[in-house]
């Protein structure tokens, strides 16, 4: 009597156990398996359910769908387009200010609030003619006061809330006579152009976070911090031809990666532009996928004052002991493009493709240049994560085996972020890091200033004498072949000395529904929405 | 109750003072200069000594001044204003559920032991039980949200826009929230209800020619619920944690989520007010919990 009872209790476990897990799986798998699923019956329940989202969007606003919800994976950390230093703002902000240039898709500078300039030979007066019936979102015109106030604004190192060090080496801006802008340099620099993207606010306008005004094509509506920040058609915007399509705009803050494909499917959201290529197949049938990169230099960064890395040996043999096809194999799906050095494809004049080639994987020749080194059995050291990267967590993985191959034993130590910006970034107290570094500008300076030796940033800790005159004869340099020749210089140091690990730019993916196109990538870290357009 | 709150606030300020990350640092970003940081460590107040730091704030939090967020510049206080009824009425439904869930099914598994019903009841809330409150919000979304379309991942609605709504989004969240704790006060009532059923004064009650419903609501269920006020008590403090991750999941702007979003960006002002209200909110359940208490049970006195 007992026994059967008990029997019975274990039956009734083991089923709802099974009902239990099999939902799990049915749950977890609905996304990856929608392809065979839908081949073979032709009624997934999550094929269903994307034809109804966009049916849901093409049927019942056909052409005159004027709204779209963007996830963006963090909130911005101000309005102030001065004060915002995260990347992720940037992006956003970008569709509400503008500088007196603004980048263009293809990485060279267009006319905005200027409608022209010139620069002095030497490199040191920039004068800019201001554009005629430039209004910003609050209807008063620009006038070049608002022009110097920006400027000046951000060039003040006492303020150091909205102070760009790049801008440090303004010497006087002022309006001349005939109402044209004049910034004076203390030191000729012939890429200083790529700074005056600087974000231009009306003169006394001291609080841009509550008051956001700028001249872009999109206004400022409301932010509701953790949610969502709206924005709208700009319908006075000074440029026909980059006026927006789409009126009303949210960014909707996504709290959870894990989220953004399960909202995407839903129709919560219609774009996300940070997918990875896990969360990109799970969509790919739905949505209209835009491939492109990262715009990083990912890669394995070394404190080269750190014993044994302060021995370019030792880092060579690490870069000969690299194979990236793996990495881009286990984490990328085969996909990532190579680097060799310290820039990216996107940056076109100064990528140097040839650099990918200074080191194949080479395990004698690694072993070799450890054995002259003194290392012939190997040594250990501590891999550095921030742990809120999971691609560069899975790469560390990857990476500790391909090092064991050498006799290099890898201990990885995963820390917060704002850890990794204190001691890794600020504190310079850690031997190796995975991490990307971006250029907030479209100038090879942005990206090769860091490995001066006595830069403020130089977090690598890079000390060659031939870098710095290269990179100080790149500086000087007015004509532009010189310059490129001279910045190449420079990429081919890094490479040879094998200043970092270099490992790739990753493959980015942005998920659009199909009720929208003309996703536009940029060669730096913007999300233009005034391309995107309903499909008519 | 006071001497309660000022270790908490001792600990946590000194637990943010020691753990690494700096909020003037996070807050410029990469490209920020040594001078800068320190000029804005120096406006934060940062380069003051922990003592003097601590005191300046607990003398304006006293006062109801909570400070200004680094990150976003605005008073603390509005910002959180604007968080504690999404936080509350998540806690509430919640809380609502578990009750209306718990009560009735536990006394139905009692009353009728190891019936069929009872069994399944028991099992289900033992899977229940094991089943992390993240997992089953994954879970309980791709259902409700994809395969049946009831609801929109996502899509919070806020309770100032509409309030029907903000509370028919929050259904299924707090529902995933309750789930758990459901399941615990179940087997608490139930086994407390058996163990009070085979006690000498039921037994006399029954002699006194009680109905069964009549023992079972009268006399039995009074003592039984005692503990399970207890646990109810403490389940409502501990909704507050279960909520962290369930905001997180479903993007509700709450004050869990608040609470994340802060610590990761050093924001201390916001953190220290959180976790006071917090720990506020916890002390203030357990007197209650005490005061109702005395009212099921005039044993009990303060």
């Amino acid at each position: 009597m007992r026994a059967g009872r008990r029997l019975a209790a274990v039956c009734i476990m083991c089923l709802i156990l099974t009902a239990a897990l099999g939902a799990c799986t049915g749950g977890r798998n609905g996304g990856d398996t929608s392809q065979q699923a839908s081949s073979a019956q032709g009624a997934s329940s999550t094929a269903d359910s994307g034809e109804s989202a966009s049916d849901a969007g093409q049927t019942d606003a056909a052409q005159t769908r004027d709204d779209i919800t963007i996830g963006i994976p963090q909130d911005i950390d101000s309005l102030d387009p001065h004060a915002a230093r995260a990347a992720g703002s940037r992006e956003v902000l970008f569709n509400l200010y503008e500088g007196l240039v603004k980048p263009s898709s293809d990485g060279e500078l267009l006319p905005a609030i200027a409608s022209a300039w010139t620069i002095s030979d030497d490199a040191t007066v920039y004068t800019f003619t201001l554009r005629e019936g430039v209004l910003f979102h609050d209807g008063s015109a620009v006038t070049a006061e608002d022009v110097v106030y920006s400027i000046e604004r951000c060039a003040d190192p006492e303020q150091p809330d909205t102070f760009q060090s790049a801008l440090e080496a303004i010497e006087s801006v002022s309006v001349t006579e005939n109402g044209e802008v004049e910034i004076v340099l203390g030191a000729p620099d012939s890429e200083f152009l790529a700074q005056l993207t600087c974000a231009i606010i009306p003169a006394g306008n001291a609080t841009p976070a509550q008051t956001p005004v700028g001249t872009g094509p999109y206004k400022y509506v409301s932010h509701a911090p953790q949610q969502n920040l709206v924005i709208e058609k700009f319908d006075d915007y000074w440029d026909p031809d980059h006026a927006a399509h789409i009126r009303n705009v949210t960014f909707k803050i996504e709290a959870d990666v894990n989220t953004v494909v399960m909202e995407l499917k839903a129709g919560t959201i219609d774009m996300f532009c940070r997918l990875t290529t896990d969360m990109y197949t799970q969509l790919a049938d739905d949505f209209t996928i835009y491939e492109g990169t990262m715009n990083l230099v990912v890669a394995m960064y070394l404190n080269n004052a750190h014993a044994p890395f302060n021995d370019a040996r030792v880092r060579q043999a690490l870069c000969y002991a690299l194979d990236k096809e793996e990495i881009f194999d286990f984490i990328f799906d085969g996909s990532g493009t190579p680097l060799g050095s310290s820039m990216y494809p996107s940056f076109g004049k100064y990528f140097d493709a040839s650099l990918n080639d200074t080191y194949t994987t080479d395990i004698d020749r690694a072993k070799e240049l450890l054995a002259e080194a003194g290392y012939e059995n190997g040594f250990t050291f501590t891999l550095t994560i921030p742990s809120n990267y999971d691609q560069y967590v899975d790469m560390s993985e990857v990476i500790r085996e391909q090092m064991a191959r050498i006799g290099v034993t890898v201990n990885i130590q995963l820390i917060e972020w704002n850890s990794w910006l204190s001691d890794v970034y600020g504190g310079r107290e850690y031997e190796a890091t995975i991490v990307g570094v971006d250029a907030s500008t479209m100038t090879a300076a942005a990206m090769l200033s860091r490995f001066r030796s006595d830069a403020s940033n130089n977090f690598v800790n890079f000390n060659s004498a031939a870098y710095d005159t290269a990179f100080a004869n790149a500086k000087a340099a007015v004509d532009d072949d010189e310059k490129t020749a001279y910045y190449k210089e420079c990429l081919t140091i890094l490479s040879e000395e094998a200043a970092n690990v270099y490992i790739m730019d990753m493959p980015n993916y942005v998920a659009l529904n199909p009720a929208f196109t003309g996703y536009v990538y940029y060669p730096l870290y913007l999300m233009d929405v005034a391309a995107l357009r309903p499909v008519n | 109750m006071v001497i309660t709150l000022i270790v908490v606030s001792v600990c946590v300020f000194v637990a943010f003072s020691l753990i690494p990350g700096d909020p003037a640092t996070r807050k410029l970003g990469t490209e920020a200069t040594a001078e800068q940081v320190a000029a804005l460590r120096a406006q934060m107040g940062l380069d003051a000594p922990l003592h003097v730091r601590y005191l300046t704030w607990i003398t304006s939090f006293v006062k109801g001044d909570f400070g200004i967020s680094y990150q976003t510049g605005d008073a603390v206080r509005s910002l959180l204003a604007k968080r504690i009824p999404v936080t509350f009425f998540l806690a509430l439904i919640a809380f609502c559920m578990t009750v209306v869930i718990a009560i009735p099914v536990g006394i139905l598994t009692a009353k009728y032991e190891n019936s069929w019903p009872d069994r399944i009841v028991t099992v289900l809330n033992q899977i229940i039980m094991s089943v992390p409150p993240f997992f089953s919000g994954i879970l309980l979304s791709t259902l409700f949200g994809l395969i049946l379309r009831w609801f929109t991942p996502g899509a919070y609605v806020s309770y100032d826009t509409s309030f029907r709504a903000f509370l028919g989004y929050m259904l299924l969240p707090a529902f995933c929230v309750a789930l758990p704790k459901a399941a615990m006060t179940i087997k608490l009532l139930r086994s407390s209800m058996i163990e009070e059923a085979g006690r000498d004064y039921t037994r006399t009650a029954y002699s006194r020619g009680n109905t069964i419903d009549g023992v079972m609501y009268g006399h039995i269920l009074k003592n039984a619920m005692i503990p399970v006020v207890t646990f109810l008590g403490m389940a409502l403090a501990d909704l507050l944690a279960g909520s962290i991750v369930i905001e997180q999941l479903f993007s509700i702007p709450g004050i869990s989520r608040t609470l994340i979003t802060s610590i990761s960006n050093r924001d201390y002002p916001v953190v220290m007010a959180v976790i006071m209200g917090i720990a506020a909110t916890i002390v203030t359940v357990n007197l209650i919990v005490d005061l109702v208490y005395r009212a099921i049970d005039p044993r009990v006195s303060l």
